[in-house]
């Protein structure tokens, strides 16, 4: 242990602590900007300075060691004007576009100045060329705004191992950017929107969808569907001041309803539907000699990721649909026959935790109803935004209810928005199914926890031992792809989320995000999870009733139509 | 460097270099650490950095190709349009920047219609900023290919030029 003291107080850290981890040991806030938990150290932005005794210059909190008997002062004179320069150095070539930014009130340029008291910038002159890049149909990039912390470079290098941007040329000129000037749609991109979660400003963000929403919901002729992702309920209410691990289920369904959408179904009633048929193509693949390991497919992330770079492996994935995009198909179909609309007077809104989602629902093979399946996809936060527009008072809401018959879902379904969820649904049911007998503890707990790669081997009667591997964040994702390319990967099954965490820290959920907001959000889905009275997929009265009346079997014809995709081999660069 | 400053015939050659390309990468293959190396050297076979050396360099490397463009607009050394026949640097460091170096640069800007980085359309000539070239007496200094021209006019700057073909 080493002893220092900061502003006076003695402290005892571990050998290996910064300064700025010493004093929130102590309680003591020291700002910062480009430092993320987690994910980067780098004393770029130099809003973290302190003064240390004996040092000539101030030195970065964040970086700097602690060491025996060191003296630090966060709240000199001296430090309280240096770090105020520096943020009006940064203000001094930033657009005063607060009123309109998207990240208005919860921006972490905006929070520091208004904690450093700054009240006129003194520095004026040129500054950095600036243009958006909203080619995309997920991410807009507003590169006035970026104040190069490099927050998102790190994200996509080191743990997504995708660099789609990076900081191109040097000094005034810096932008973080791809190559050749480019647009994020036209490089190798996998639109999971990490960057857009850890940008401290409003110069990544998702591509805001709320004014078509408004739009279809504002038009009369048209039927608004809205669909919720399971990881939605569980980080909606952060944006109403709940704390993180709320989950808020039904007050989510009665805003949105609320705001006008004419149904409200579930996305978890096709995550139960993606267990039937996803275990069905394993069980398939598993007797007949298939592809192996077979790999999930509900992450549209995670699909560009391999689409991009392991094009080779693309037989390796299941064929089904994410969720909502089964579920987008399924209304403009079954429920449009059963309910008597016309398709094409329906609009699919999705909420997502995500930003690939939208890419996803723009695809050219997603309009098997004969319609586009999915017409809009808004993130958490833009729902979040939808109801403070709408003047909906959330926190007094009365719990509703989902519309049948595409609502009902099991706990199976729920735990979808937490990594390990999916194969943890799926060995549930796999198990079920292929013995016959029923499962005395559903609780799979080797899948769960924020451990990058998760490995299991349950012994299931007739199959024998079936190998399975979790894996989220797409760095972790990459090394499995390099095991079964070396040949070394000798898993049935395997689960592939895009985002670290899984869908409950996905690009589109409310900011911040970190490890222990990922622990709650994930322990409010396992809670609900535990909460309902059907916790395995196959058991759900509304998935035996569709294959009745309108599917048939499990990846049969109908399946094959509706549920079931193609993917394609793209280039790297 | 000494290939830098001489012609590279880009538009004739250039295909017949792959080959010599996939060799340097081929000693590097899988080592993201030495990508600044073999940017030098497959500079030095090109004459620049086009896009197809750089996918080719970021594939045989094992690094994106968005970074592979970030260092090489860090560096004023790399450059991703081809160098003229004559190369053109002029001086910014201290001496020559107080003695007028940035209005030589405006002056061969406007001269040749290029700017700094760039290269005439007749490939004639390729502009570029250096610090110091150790003529700090003779500022402001130019360097045309090898030859240094010290106490710069801008009236004669153009007579300069003219002698390289």
């Amino acid at each position: 242990m080493i002893n220092l003291t900061i502003n006076g107080q003695n402290i005892q850290v571990e050998e290996g602590a910064t300064i700025l981890e010493a004093a929130l040991k102590a309680d003591i806030h020291i700002p910062t900007l480009c430092y993320l938990p987690e994910v980067q150290a780098i004393g770029a932005c130099r809003v973290c300075l302190v003064e240390i005794e004996g040092n000539r210059n101030l030195q970065a909190a964040c970086v700097f060691p602690a060491s025996e008997g060191l003296v630090v002062h966060t709240n000199s004179e001296r430090v309280r004007l240096a770090r105020k320069f520096s943020v009006e150095m940064l203000l001094s070539n930033h657009p005063m576009e607060c009123l309109t930014c998207a990240r208005n009130l919860n921006c972490e340029l905006q929070k520091i100045a208004e904690e450093m008291g700054i009240r006129e910038v003194r520095f004026t002159g040129e500054k950095s060329e600036g243009y958006i890049d909203d080619f995309s149909p997920s991410i807009r990039r507003d590169q006035s705004k970026c104040i190069l912390c490099r927050r998102c470079v790190t994200v996509c290098q080191e743990i997504q191992s995708v660099s789609a941007i990076f900081a191109q040329g040097r000094g005034f000129e810096t932008k973080v950017e791809p190559a050749f000037d480019a647009s994020l749609n036209d490089m190798a991109c996998t639109f999971c929107g990490q960057c857009s979660l850890v940008c401290p400003v409003g110069a990544i963000t998702e591509k805001e969808d709320i004014d078509e929403v408004w739009a279809a919901l504002a038009d009369p002729t048209k039927i608004v569907i809205a669909q919720d992702a399971p990881a939605v309920r569980a980080a909606l209410g952060e944006e109403f001041g709940y704390p993180p691990g709320t989950l808020v289920t039904g007050k989510m369904l009665a805003a949105v309803r609320r705001l006008g959408f004419d149904r409200v179904f579930d996305t978890n009633f096709t995550a139960d539907l993606t267990i039937i048929e996803e275990g069905n193509e394993l069980l398939k693949r598993v007797k007949e000699g298939g592809v192996l390991p077979l790999i999930t497919s509900c992450s549209p992330g995670w699909i560009k990721f391999i689409e991009h770079f392991y094009p080779t492996l693309l037989t390796h994935l299941s064929t089904c649909k994410s969720p909502h995009q089964m579920l987008g198909a399924l209304v403009k179909t079954y429920y449009a026959e059963k309910a008597g609309i016309n398709p094409k007077d329906m609009v699919v809104v999705s909420v997502m935790p995500c930003t690939a989602k939208k890419f996803e629902c723009n695809r050219p093979e997603m309009n098997d109803s004969g319609y586009k399946d999915v017409d809009y996809v808004l993130t958490t936060r833009e729902l979040a935004k939808m109801i403070r527009q709408a003047g909906i008072d959330f926190r007094n809401l009365e719990d509703d209810i989902y519309d049948d018959p595409l609502g009902e879902y099991t706990g199976a379904a729920t735990i979808f928005g937490a990594t390990g969820g999916v194969m943890e649904a799926a060995l549930r049911t796999a198990y079920e199914v292929a013995t016959g007998k029923t499962l005395e503890n559903v609780d799979f707990t080797a899948v769960r926890g924020l451990e990058g790669i998760k490995e299991a081997s349950v012994p299931i009667e007739g199959i024998g031992e079936v190998k399975v591997a979790v894996a989220h964040g797409l760095g972790n994702a990459r090394k499995l792809m390099e095991k079964i390319k070396d040949g070394s990967a000798d898993y049935h099954f395997i689960e592939i989320m895009a985002c670290p965490g899984g869908c409950v820290s996905g690009g589109g959920q409310p900011i911040p995000v970190n490890n222990e907001i990922r622990r709650l959000r994930a322990e409010a889905l396992y809670q609900e999870d535990r909460s309902l009275k059907y916790r395995k997929s196959h058991e759900n009265p509304s998935i035996k009733r569709i294959y009745e009346e309108f599917l048939g079997t499990p990846l049969g014809e109908q399946s094959h139509h509706l549920l079931h995709t193609k993917y394609t081999a793209r280039s790297r660069f | 460097m000494a290939v830098e400053n001489q012609c590279c015939c880009t538009q004739t050659n250039e295909a017949e270099l792959y080959p010599e390309l996939e060799k340097i990468i081929a000693e590097h293959q899988g080592k993201p650490e030495d990508l600044i190396m073999v940017l030098h050297k497959a500079q030095n076979l090109f004459g620049y950095l086009p896009r197809k050396v750089q996918e080719m360099v970021a594939e045989g490397l094992g690094v994106s190709l968005n970074e592979v463009y970030g260092v090489i607009t860090f560096y004023a050394f790399f450059s991703t349009v081809p160098k003229g026949r004559h190369s053109v640097k002029v001086c910014l460091g201290t001496a020559c920047y107080v003695r007028g170096g940035q209005r030589v640069i405006e002056k061969i800007k406007k001269e040749l219609s290029l700017k700094v980085g760039g290269t005439t359309e007749d490939r004639r000539y390729s502009l570029d900023v250096v610090r110091c070239i150790g003529a700090c007496g003779l500022s402001p200094a130019i360097l045309v290919n090898d030859d240094v021209y010290g106490r710069v006019k801008i009236t004669k700057l153009a007579e300069i030029l003219e002698r390289y073909e």
